[in-house]
């Protein structure tokens, strides 16, 4: 009798082991991937800083500037690849939301050729150069991007560089609710 | 016209497989030989249109047909050929490809060598390896077509991850496949004996082969995957017990754990439920490697591009492949009575052991790797499981097997005599006892940790236990030392095997401590004409050089002295390169062998004022994990020329007589 259930075991710890697998598949379907770590920021309010400008002719960025309209909030830097993979995409969306930088850890020589060579969408520029506010944003590479709302609170965090389908599936979503 | 006849032979392969994993089936059930027979003209078939099919894609990489979509995402004209031909499997696509390419192969192998099988086992187990390429071949043509044409084709293609262009993974998917596929070898025959309701000695040895072939595989692509990963990964680790590293390790164990079963039922005619269970899980664990690399269901550095719906296809595989084989192992498991009966101390004892330790650390990697997946669809959070957790676990199952491999050899079959294996192993135990002291005192308490005398000390008992099982084997001391000698040129491969397999085990285990318990590693920022001190080793850095042309790739190469003691060791010269297309940075060290150690050297950033980043390491006794597994493999091909397998049974048993009136 114990060996009739024991040679039923194998085949029950196979499915249930099938089960995980399907949860975690249809949850990829639904945009969430097994890589993805939850912010422990999201809904709090963003960070204070108060950071220099990058650009003489551009204003730098503190808390207070995030106040009162959804703005999304991009750190980058010129010696990260992903971050030139993801500045076209970034350019066209800078129609539709209120853009801005964050130079991270960066030499501000090299952020202002890099923006000069391949233009600068954003609407205000502020340079990290010891990478402390992006600690208390909770960066821990670039490119990563906070879509906060007009209350001042970070709804959204995009880890990496923004793919066609992020935008259209995440962030347009969320920005037509937020701007509501 | 190529990509279009490759996939027509691809889709005809389809069909082939088709009738070969129905007709020798029904062929089998109702005792039709002529149904039956026509397993082995369609494996052929299907060997040779797979073959075409493959050939194709290769003729596609070869000659940069950019036309077809998947040279273009994978090659670029100015890549190296052997580089353009590894394009071939370095993609998803093309890796299927390969895979059933493999398969195909195995299954013509089985119908031109299996001409001594009974009709109806051949006929089935054709027939499950047919019904396994459908699958597959499926796969690819829905999801993964290798041949899809791109309009207007690009002038140049996107180029391989410049990590992929390197001769040691080139190599390694085909290896590792050869490894993972030939275990759909032993799995049909298992299916196909559960469909009989018979296993026997027979059949055991019919399996042996097949298997020990994948198993010599997997070790040779495992090993070429873990020395490319320590020679370009530029870290000096060899492993990182990485979900896709798993993936390849846990179809080893089972196979290893079934190499060793198999033994039993050949030998003793028992544990054939358990057997048919391990090929089982063998072969399901290999498709599961496959699905978690995948579906990208888990997190891993080894990115395939990862796609749920390819995800959902191969799940449904692993469904109708393991869960099919598994029902049918519970409703049939009962019918294989074992013959013979053991004591808990014997021979089969010890192989019992050895199985069941083996396959708790399959499970225990299965459950690391998979934790993280678990924790977090129970809401436990996100959690990822390290080297840490591998290491705490596996440590403790591996100690018990490899004594058990020093005293289980020298045991009886049936009852075993523990207290004359003990008597014979006075030997291995006082050389384990001087390596764990000398070791303590060479190295001294505070370099080097109890625990890497300990492991030296086990791998000297392995060894000697092995040399000290052969020596028994031959009555070594009993007799002329003639007599031993001709019995030592008589002994069975399968015996030579088995000691130089245990004794490259030992080699691993000297390896895996030394560069464990005694790496050093020295990372900071060096100006030409800098010397830094490295494990006795006076490294200086001489100099480097900027913008060195490569094929596709330029590189920042610099020029290190070592010196031991004032004289020249060795001048090396790691590059950090920056590969074209596509951009990215590889770092290629540089490594000084004395097969005692590596002296590994990367140099990395430029700190803007003349200065460089620069990483140098000794690691201590490397070299021995990779020669280790280069013999185990070769003590598994040693097994594999064994005469039972060339000669039909009843030659053996004839052989065997007459052995037994001369003796």
């Amino acid at each position: 009798m114990l060996r009739r259930w024991s040679v039923m075991l194998p085949v029950l710890i196979f499915f249930v082991l099938v089960g995980f697998f399907y949860w975690r598949i249809v949850m990829m379907e639904r945009g969430d991937m097994p890589n993805m770590i939850p912010s422990a920021m999201i809904d709090k309010p963003a960070p204070e800083f108060d950071l220099p400008p990058l650009l003489l002719e551009k204003a730098g960025l503190k808390t207070a500037d995030l106040q009162g309209q959804v703005t999304l909030v991009n750190f980058f830097a010129s010696w990260c690849i992903p971050c030139r993979v993801e500045h076209p995409l970034l350019t066209q969306l800078a129609g539709r939301v209120r853009l801005v930088g964050i130079v991270y850890k960066d030499k501000p020589e090299d952020a202002r050729a890099w923006l000069s060579r391949l233009g600068d969408p954003y609407k205000a520029l502020a340079q990290d150069r010891d990478g402390r506010v992006g600690i208390d944003f909770g960066v821990y590479g670039v490119p990563e991007s906070y879509l906060i709302g007009k209350d001042g609170r970070i709804r959204f965090k995009q880890v990496g560089p923004f793919t066609p389908e992020d935008i259209s599936n995440k962030l347009v979503p969320l920005l037509a609710e937020l701007q509501k | 016209m190529i990509a279009e006849t490759g996939q027509f032979a691809l889709i005809l392969a389809l069909l082939v497989a088709l009738v070969q994993g129905t007709i020798p089936m029904i062929g089998a059930a109702r005792g039709d030989r002529a149904w039956m027979d026509l397993a082995r003209p369609a494996a052929f078939a299907q060997f040779a249109l797979v073959a075409l099919a493959f050939a194709a894609l290769t003729t596609c990489y070869v000659t940069s047909d950019f036309s077809v979509l998947n040279v273009v995402q994978n090659s670029h004209t100015d890549k190296p050929m052997i580089y353009k031909i590894s394009g071939v499997w370095g993609n998803h696509e093309g890796s299927m490809l390969l895979w059933v390419f493999i398969l195909a192969i195995y299954g013509m192998a089985v119908a031109a060598a299996g001409g001594n099988l009974p009709p109806a086992l051949r006929a089935r187990a054709l027939a499950v390896q047919a019904l396994i390429a459908v699958g597959f071949i499926l796969f690819i043509l829905t999801t993964s077509n290798p041949f899809t044409r791109i309009d207007p084709a690009p002038f140049n293609g996107n180029g391989l991850n410049p990590l992929l262009q390197d001769p040691g993974l080139a190599f390694h998917p085909p290896f590792l496949y050869l490894g993972y596929v030939g275990f759909s070898m032993a799995f049909s025959f298992a299916i196909a004996a559960l469909i009989e309701g018979r296993v026997d000695a027979a059949w055991a040895r019919w399996v042996r082969p097949w298997t020990l072939v994948a198993w010599c595989s997997l070790t040779l692509g495992i090993g070429l995957g873990s020395w490319w990963a320590y020679y370009t990964l530029g870290w000096g680790g060899w492993w990182y017990w990485d979900p896709v590293e798993n993936a390849s390790f846990m179809p080893w164990l089972a196979g290893t754990a079934l190499l060793h079963s198999s033994i039993v039922v050949e030998k003793r005619d028992t544990l054939k439920a358990w057997s048919i269970l391990l090929a089982i899980v063998a072969f399901s664990l290999s498709l599961l490697g496959t699905f978690l690399v995948r579906s990208g269901v888990l997190t891993s550095v080894h990115s395939f591009a990862s796609d749920p719906a390819r995800g959902v296809f191969v799940l449904g595989l692993l469904v109708l492949v393991t869960g099919g084989s598994l029902t049918l192992f519970a409703f049939r498991a009962n019918q294989l009575k074992g013959g013979g009966l053991f004591a808990p101390l014997s021979r089969e004892g010890s192989l019992l052991l050895n199985n069941v330790l083996m396959s708790t650390a399959a499970g225990t990697v299965l459950l690391g790797t998979l934790y993280p997946l678990f924790a977090d669809a129970l809401n436990l959070g996100k959690v990822s499981v390290g080297p840490p957790f591998f290491n705490a676990v596996f440590l403790p199952l591996m100690v018990p097997m490899v004594v058990t491999m020093g005293i289980g050899p020298l045991l009886q079959w049936k009852r075993g005599d523990l207290a004359g294996a003990l008597g014979r192993l006075k030997l291995a135990f006082i050389a384990a006892l001087l390596v764990a002291v000398g070791t303590w005192l060479v190295a001294g308490g505070s370099s080097g940790p109890l625990w890497a005398a300990g492991g030296l000390a086990i791998a000297a008992w392995l060894f000697v236990g092995t040399l000290v099982e052969l020596a028994a084997r031959i009555r070594l001391g009993r007799g002329p030392l003639g007599d031993a000698l001709e019995r030592l040129g008589q002994l069975p491969r399968s015996a030579w095997g088995m000691t130089i397999t245990h004794a490259s085990l030992a080699m691993v285990i000297v390896g895996i401590t030394g560069s464990t318990a005694w790496k050093s590693e020295h990372i900071q920022v060096m100006r030409p004409g800098e010397t830094v001190n490295v494990a006795g080793y006076e490294v200086t850095l001489q100099g480097t050089e900027d913008n060195i042309r490569g094929p596709n790739y330029s590189a920042l190469r610099a020029t290190f002295i070592a010196r031991k003691g004032g004289d020249l060791v060795a001048v090396m010269k790691p590059e950090k390169r920056m590969y074209t297309q596509p951009p990215r940075p590889t770092t290629d060290a540089a490594i000084h062998t004395n097969l005692l150690g590596d002296l590994y050297v990367v140099i990395g950033d430029p700190d803007g004022s003349g200065g460089f980043v620069t990483r140098l390491y000794y690691n201590p006794l490397v070299p021995w994990i990779f020669m280790g597994a280069v013999f185990m493999v070769i003590g598994g091909l040693v097994s594999l020329t064994d005469r039972r397998y060339r000669v039909g049974a009843p030659l053996r048993t004839a052989r065997a007589a007459a052995a037994a009136a001369r003796g």
